[in-house]
């Protein structure tokens, strides 16, 4: 089986839900043209990163009949879409979040876990955390979804493989920094944040031999740039395409899902881990801390 | 002892990138800046005509009676070599009435009226031309406070802030600016023979050495000193660092109510755009 993703690596209106919605109707309409069978949006891509006090102006609430996922909705009959919004919850908490869209409907909505809250990152003075991590079903096999930070523990993939997600859709809003030195390390023309982010999403793909599909915006906030460079990683732990850095595109890959099958047969890293083995040491790990 | 050597191409496509998204969003076409003469003016000028386009650009000389021919004639390169627009305003009889009331007023006075006075000119211009005024001040003199408050520190957006002086020459190079601009001693030319290294008592190398490490690996000063510097240039350059934060923020405000510009009333300046 086959899949076709396309990345939609946009810049974004910082607060103007309208015009981004507007923008992602014609990116979905794009991508469909393209034959995609599913087109990913980066994190907040229907308000923009640094919102601050916008947060709670910006909230939405992922509904049919919601106005700015109506549309979305409609669109998703024919093409699944993930786009990344606010969500203001019953009792006006507000989350960076992920909806999986598909025949009309809202699979799945993630609520982003881990909130970064220090250096230029102020994510945890605005929003709420999420409190889950699900895998779920979607007509090309079980998806996990994550935001940006919640990537950067090994726990929140960790957690969607042993759930069942065979593809991994990562949004990222990641602030572009760390002009390379010339060192062993250097790769000429990318950030160090570029290359932090692509080798562990690659040790991911390896390790839990799956696809890794993420999506990074592009643009400015103020000072600010996003690096964009969307990215698949097969099940090999290899590149399977790298998008152009810091300009808007639809980035698009086809996926053989068959290859599930043909890297866990050389290298049955799923079929032997230990979960109990893990719970075991978890509980006495956390045991330990109480005392 | 650190690297600081910076992936040119890659600062020059994100700066270039900036400039244009940042003036374009906030509904402008064109910058102005002053060129002094010197490098990082030079550099700002550089990128700006690459992002804009020369036409778009207007860079003006302000010299004061006591500014060196040399920094006219190191402008004139620039502006020959990009095609940009010029203006050349001196300031000498505008800021002369106020500085003769004043017969016993030191350098340090002089060279801030003449600072601010081309802030004035910057901002009047900026209106006339409708471009935004760019910044030119570099990493190492925004840490050093190695400028004057609301004279030459201020602009509409800074494309060169976060690069010590030593990359400012790295990236110059690779942008092709003329070799003499990139050679010849840092100077604020507010008086005849002032150098910059001569006047912060060190050189651009020893301190981007540090601040580099003070800022960017986030080392104590102990262990700066356990790195090979002098415990004496530690602090002379942290107390510099520290007693200049207050050029480097925004005035404070004293909270009254329960929402306050800078405290609580939180928005990006490209809000809604």
């Amino acid at each position: 089986m086959k899949l076709s993703v396309a990345m939609a690596q946009i810049n974004t209106v910082l607060g103007d839900v309208q015009r981004n919605l507007e923008k992602h109707l014609v990116m979905i309409d794009e991508a469909r043209q393209k034959g995609a069978d599913l087109v990913t949006f980066p994190e907040l891509s229907l308000t923009g990163y640094v919102l601050q006090d916008l947060a709670t102006t910006v909230a939405c609430r992922p509904a049919a009949s919601n106005p700015i996922f109506k549309p979305l909705l409609d669109a998703s009959r024919d093409i699944d879409i993930i786009v990344s919004f606010v969500e203001e919850d019953h009792r006006s908490r507000f989350y960076i979040a992920s909806a999986y869209l598909a025949e009309g409907k809202i699979l799945h909505v993630h609520r982003k876990v881990y909130l970064p809250t220090y250096g230029f990152f102020d994510e945890g003075r605005f929003f709420a955390r999420g409190d889950a991590i699900r895998a779920f079903d979607t007509r090309f096999g079980r998806v996990g979804m994550l935001i940006c930070e919640d990537f950067w523990h090994a726990s929140s993939p960790y957690l969607l493989w042993l759930d069942g997600a065979d593809l991994f859709f990562f949004a990222s809003a990641s602030p572009g920094r760390g002009l390379p030195a010339k060192n062993c390390n250097y790769v000429p023309g990318r950030l160090d944040s570029a290359r932090w982010v692509d080798d562990i999403n690659r040790a991911y793909a390896g390790m839990f031999t799956s696809f890794i599909i993420h999506t990074n915006r592009v643009g400015f906030e103020d000072g600010i740039n996003f690096w964009g460079g969307s990215s698949v990683f097969t099940p090999d732990g290899e590149p399977l395409i790298n998008g152009p850095e810091r300009v808007e595109a639809l980035v698009q890959a086809e996926l053989d899902l068959g290859q599930l099958h043909r890297t866990r047969s050389r290298l049955p890293l799923l079929r032997d881990e230990r979960v109990s083995l893990v719970e075991r040491e978890l509980n006495r790990i956390r045991n330990k801390e109480k005392d | 002892m650190p690297d600081l050597s910076i992936d040119t191409g890659l600062a020059r496509e994100i700066l270039t990138s900036f400039i244009k998204t940042e003036v374009t969003r906030a509904g402008f076409q064109r910058v102005v800046l002053g060129l002094s003469g010197g490098l990082d003016s030079a550099l700002a000028c550089y990128l700006a005509a690459e992002a804009l386009g020369p036409q778009n650009v207007l860079a003006i000389r302000m010299p004061y009676k006591t500014s060196s021919p040399e920094s006219l004639e190191h402008a004139q390169l620039v502006i020959d070599a990009l095609g940009v627009t010029s203006l050349t305003i001196p300031i000498t009889e505008m800021v002369d009435p106020l500085i003769e009331r004043f017969p016993n007023m030191e350098n340090r006075r002089k060279g801030n009226i003449m600072a601010r006075q081309r802030m004035i000119i910057l901002f009047d211009q900026s209106e006339a031309f409708k471009g935004l005024v760019l910044g030119t001040g570099n990493k190492t003199e925004i840490l050093l406070g190695y400028s004057t408050l609301y004279g030459d520190s201020a602009c509409a957006l800074n494309p060169i802030g976060d690069l010590y002086k030593t990359q400012v020459r790295q990236l110059a190079r690779d942008m092709g600016i003329p070799q003499v601009l990139i050679d010849k001693a840092p100077s604020a030319d507010l008086w005849l023979g002032q150098t910059d290294e001569g006047e912060l008592g060190f050189t651009y190398d020893e301190v981007d050495q540090l601040l580099f490490l003070l800022v960017e690996q986030r080392f104590t000063p102990e262990e700066c000193v356990e790195n090979g510097f002098s415990e004496d240039f530690v602090r002379k350059v942290l107390k510099r660092v520290q007693q200049n934060q207050f050029k480097r923020v925004m005035p404070p405000i004293a909270k009254l109510s329960n929402r306050t510009v800078g405290y609580d009333f939180l928005y990006l300046r490209d809000w809604g755009t």
